[in-house]
């Protein structure tokens, strides 16, 4: 039985991703699950300079889902270079790097920092909901997409990932635009945008007042963006929001991805992502499957 | 460290004493770690309700099995847990967080000060203690709960906000109607009891620790969606800000611009 995955010439043990923002860089999970079972970690962002993110509450649950507005608190890619980056190195899995900026200048100076590290791939946020200046104001519309797209990618010196945002009326169109500037790869869904009011305060629950949904409740969406954009492009397309379990996972294979990601769930279970790993080999010998890829884009009709 | 756990647990008892305020007791293994202001977090099982509900360690038994949890009923989660009962499971995360820092008071004068659902972790906390404890407590009303158990380990000054039973005010009208005076202080509450304590604590020059809370995620330092602010830049962010469910839930007045 073959569970490996290839996106862009890197080769996965599996397609069983953590989603970025929901892992830190492994280390706080690695008391649950062993990393070394993982096909990749894909880490908090993180910027040129450290971040300090939103005033706080910052996440809310809702039905079936949660709210958050963290607002990219992060350490900056000095620390992240000297703590997150030799951490990871320890384990057996891919290192993905989820990158974000408040201009096109902060991303490339990431990406350009990350040039002689090792690190596999990077995953360029262009639709965090949370924060002011970058981030999404990148990725809801086709020509700064394009254009910060086709910027990276003449810097960087691993594949980059190009992480969309469901806050966007065409999810084909935005595929396209990053397939065209060059990207190596698609991931979705990042957060879609929510907002949730106490109604004995009267107030809003986040400070921010608006926080990205993510959890179970947003699976449907997420899987019919995956399969939109699999559709419109060639490019490789790692599927996520939502995913509780091995059966989602699927679902989201089935619709064209060629890798998973595990996001909030890790919070309900720690546990998920290698429930998901193992859950995929169960679905595999059920059927008699030889290669995890044979079920990449194979919903039929 | 201990390493942390999700688990099944049983409800070993389960009743009600005061409006909304539960008092649990659960069979665990966790139980032998856990540590006075550290906390668990707690797992609905309706799957509407995904995130866990993190609530302070009250009590630790004698044989260090079991762990007491007293909670207030303040949305869906916790009203989940109040309609269950002896034999029913729960699933649980911990132990999370850092605790008070016992050694601190070894021999001191210390302040034990609890308002309203941050009492509980007061109870562990006193029992651990070995110094001279002045246990403060803050309530709402006469409807009072927890100042029983926690007068077998220390002087207990209650204060009420509507007068019915013992200073009327907070706590820290208790320490100006008695007179009190202490090196030590270690106190969970809300954010204005919090604020006081450390305003007190910095113009009488007295160490104090303060338990904070903050909703959460994870739980385990990860998301960063509990943080609070930090007078000097934290070690492990980078920035001024401090993990609650990690870097705390305890934190020295004087680190945390609260």
């Amino acid at each position: 039985m073959n569970t490996q995955v290839t996106i862009a010439g890197v080769t996965f043990k599996n397609p069983v991703m953590t989603a970025s923002g929901t892992f830190g860089s492994g280390m706080e999970y690695s008391d649950f699950v062993d990393l070394n079972k993982l096909g990749a970690v894909v880490t908090k962002g993180v910027a040129n300079v450290p971040w300090e993110g939103n005033p706080t509450p910052r996440v809310a649950e809702v039905y079936g889902g949660m709210l958050n507005a963290i607002g990219l608190q992060n350490p900056g890619i000095d620390v992240f270079i000297k703590r997150d980056v030799p951490f990871l190195q320890k384990y057996d899995t891919k290192i993905i790097v989820n990158v974000c900026g408040k201009t096109v200048e902060d991303y490339l100076d990431v990406v350009e920092r990350l040039g002689d590290q090792p690190v596999d791939m990077l995953e360029i946020n262009v639709s965090c909901p949370n924060v002011k200046e970058g981030a999404i104001a990148f990725g809801q519309k086709p020509d700064s997409l394009y254009d910060i797209t086709s910027q990276i990618k003449k810097k960087a010196r691993q594949p980059v990932i190009m992480k969309l945002s469901p806050n966007v009326t065409d999810i084909a169109e935005m595929s396209r635009a990053a397939e065209a500037a060059g990207a190596d790869a698609l991931s979705m869904i990042n957060t879609i945008t929510g907002m949730k009011i106490d109604i004995h305060r009267k107030k809003f629950v986040l400070a921010n007042k608006t926080g990205g949904m993510s959890g179970p409740a947003i699976k449907p969406v997420a899987v019919r963006m995956v399969y939109q954009a699999a559709q419109a492009v060639k490019i490789p397309i790692i599927g996520m929001g939502g995913i509780a379990n091995a059966e989602d996972a699927i679902e989201f294979l089935l619709a064209g991805a060629s890798a998973v990601a595990v996001g909030a769930m890790n919070f309900v279970n720690p546990y998920t992502t290698v429930e998901v790993v193992e859950g995929i080999e169960a679905y595999m010998q059920r059927y008699g499957m030889e290669k995890v890829t044979d079920l990449i884009g194979a919903v039929e009709g | 460290m201990v390493q942390k756990k999700k688990i099944k647990t049983t409800i070993v008892s389960q009743k009600q004493i005061a409006e909304q305020v539960y008092d649990l007791w659960l069979e665990t293994r966790l139980a032998k770690d856990a540590h006075p202001g550290q906390f668990v977090a707690v797992y609905p099982n309706h799957e509407s309700t995904l995130l866990p509900r993190p609530i302070s360690i009250c009590e630790v038994s004698e044989d260090k099995r079991r762990l007491r949890l007293v909670y207030r009923v303040a949305g869906k989660g916790t009203a989940e847990f109040a309609s269950y009962g002896a034999e029913d499971s729960l699933e649980i995360l911990g132990v999370l967080g850092n605790g008070f820092p016992i050694d601190k008071a070894k021999g001191k004068r210390v302040f034990l000060m609890g308002g309203g659902i941050g009492i509980p972790p007061m109870l562990e906390l006193a029992k651990r203690l070995d110094c001279r404890k002045q246990i403060l407590l803050g309530y709402r009303d006469k409807d009072l709960f927890l100042q029983e158990d926690l007068a077998r380990y220390g002087d207990v000054y209650v204060a009420t906000e509507d007068g019915s039973v013992g200073t009327k005010g907070n706590v820290m009208d208790i320490i100006k109607a008695h007179g009190l005076a202490a090196d030590v202080i270690m106190a969970c509450g809300p954010m204005p009891m919090l604020r006081a304590i450390k305003k007190y604590a910095g113009e009488n020059k007295i160490e104090a620790y303060i338990s904070l809370e903050e909703r959460m995620a994870c739980g385990v330092g990860a998301c960063l969606g509990c943080v609070c602010r930090t007078t000097k830049v934290d070690a492990h962010s980078h920035v001024h800000n401090a993990r609650i469910c990690t870097d705390g839930p305890v934190f020295e007045a004087g680190e945390v611009d609260i």
